[in-house]
């Protein structure tokens, strides 16, 4: 971790937190900060807790030890959730039946109600123009989700995370069953929501193919944090060989 | 039709049904997604013990089985999370009690055999004033309640975790989902009887959905299927003298039939 990024106060910070899931630990003694600006990529073998750890940041899952604090605030205290976007693994397993347009699908992430003043509906037309937009499926708003490409629901599941304006999006293995062109944009588009739209970026993923070009910061977890640093020195680190030679990662680097 | 202006007891069926016919289609269109269509005729059965212990009591037998009905679909929330039973498992495990119940104390006090089959094939055509306004208000209430939290619900059934994520108290809603699903079913009953009131939820959205493309025509759909349901079953029962809640469903089959040749294109 460079020296800046040290200094400033973490987005979100992870302070050793543990989780025991009832049949043995998961998670031991993880303390990972995570900077406004990072894109980080929280990577392990299938199994080594990854998940865990996201679903303990989402408050999906009480850690056993430990404390998560979210903008300063403690976990069990943040309500501001509109300013984190999250795409679940299993986003693309929604019914494909589900009668909802690419729009509205979007708009879930949006207030509580249909039945706003014309102004607040007018705030919302244009945050979701926006954010279909910034993922270039504006053209597609009103196609049932279920009738869209694994790689455009894909685009629109960030659209809904982002609509909101998040500071931080985070995703778990995002690519699983999306081909490898489809993933060349889905990473330039998180590349550019990162530089562009200043959004944290994290993500979770046993493919370090991509580590190579996006990412700035690189968690390696195996129920332990077993590394924590920038790419450049994770690529030169023990541990990415340590991980290659045994196989546990799927790599593809260019 | 001059019929249906002379005669107060068909402006109460058609005014009790139409308000009704949508409350049912509002909330069926998130049940089916829910995969939650069973529960309609699950809960319908424990209702039926609620009506017989209604008029075992000599109470209001609409009052009782809302009570029974509300008790019951939180029971079914409850032994579906706690239990470990699978969805269905828990419906089917509460709606045989209510049979059960129902049963005995229908052999317990012989005297209302007749009361009682109205309930199970429906007598719209018998609806009392007070229902009449209890049902509309009712209806109301869960049309308003689904209408207002649209978004959230729509959010939850499509993708729970995001749902979760976004800050939605998902256990919540589910409860809201639940209760409403059975005060729904009790004023159904009213309509089409105990033993049709799952139609009433299914097959108006089973029908919308066949030709929605997004989530907004689903339920408008839905509650075009239900209100021409119930509005020329009515009209066809009363011309023809059959029974209505077995002509409302008529109806709502022949439209959900339509819509399933129109979206394979084969009318």
């Amino acid at each position: 971790m460079d020296s800046s990024a040290a200094e400033k106060k973490p987005l979100i910070s992870v302070e050793n937190v543990s989780f025991n899931d009832g049949y043995g630990p998961v998670l031991l003694d993880i303390t990972l900060p995570i900077h406004e600006g990072d894109f980080l990529s929280i990577i392990g073998p299938i199994g080594s807790g990854k998940t865990t750890h996201l679903n303990i940041i989402l408050g999906l899952l009480k850690p056993t030890r430990g404390r998560v604090r979210i903008m300063g605030k403690d976990l069990e205290e943040f309500a501001d959730w509109p300013k984190i976007g999250y795409i679940p693994q299993k986003a693309t397993h929604f019914d494909p039946l589900f009668p909802a347009s690419a729009k509205e699908v979007v708009a879930m992430a949006l207030g509580p109600s249909r039945l706003l003043s014309r102004g607040t509906r007018r705030r919302e037309e244009s945050a979701i123009r926006h954010a279909l937009q910034v993922v270039g499926m504006e053209e597609f708003k009103n196609r049932r989700i279920g009738r869209l490409s694994g790689g455009q629901q894909q685009r629109i599941f960030i659209a809904r995370a982002i609509v909101n304006g998040p500071r931080i999006l985070f995703l778990d293995e995002p690519t699983t069953g999306v081909d490898a062109e489809t993933q060349g944009y889905f990473y330039d588009l998180l590349d550019r929501l990162n530089t562009q739209e200043g959004i944290t970026i994290v993500l979770v993923t046993h493919d370090i193919g991509i580590v190579d070009k996006h990412i700035s910061q690189v968690a390696c977890l195996n129920q332990r944090l077993v590394y924590h640093g920038s790419h450049g020195e994770f690529c030169r680190s023990e541990t990415f060989k340590d991980i290659l030679a045994g196989g546990h990662l799927v790599s593809h680097r260019h | 039709m001059d019929a249906f202006f002379t005669y107060g007891f068909l402006q109460r069926a058609l005014l009790a049904g139409i308000f009704i016919a949508v409350a049912c289609a509002v909330l069926g269109v998130f049940l089916l997604l829910r995969k939650d269509a069973m529960i309609g005729h699950g809960l319908s059965h424990i209702t039926f013990a609620g009506v017989a212990l209604g008029l075992f009591l000599h109470m209001m037998p609409l009052a009782v089985a809302l009570a029974f009905s509300v008790l019951a679909s939180l029971g079914i929330m409850k032994l579906k999370e706690s239990a470990g039973l699978y969805g269905d498992t828990a419906i089917a495990i509460v709606s045989s009690l209510g049979m059960a119940l129902g049963i005995i104390l229908a052999t317990l006090s012989q005297n209302f055999g007749v009361a009682l089959l109205n309930y199970l094939f429906g007598e719209i055509l018998a609806i009392e004033p007070v229902e009449v306004w209890l049902s509309m208000a009712l209806a109301t209430v869960v049309v308003v309640l689904v209408v207002g939290n649209y978004r959230k619900f729509m959010s939850l059934t499509f993708d729970r975790e995001s749902a979760r994520v976004s800050g939605i108290r998902v256990r919540r809603l589910d409860t809201l989902i639940t209760i409403l699903a059975s005060v729904t079913i009790v004023l159904g009953m009213k309509v089409v009887g105990i033993l049709l009131v799952s139609a009433l939820i299914v097959i108006p959205a089973a029908a919308g959905l066949q030709l929605a493309s997004n989530f907004k025509a689903a339920i408008v759909l839905s509650c075009g299927v239900g209100l021409v349901s119930v509005i020329a079953g009515l009209a066809l029962a009363f011309v023809l003298d059959l029974p209505a809640s077995g002509m409302i469903v008529l109806v709502g089959f022949s439209i959900f039939g339509l819509f399933f040749l129109l979206r394979k294109g084969k009318i």
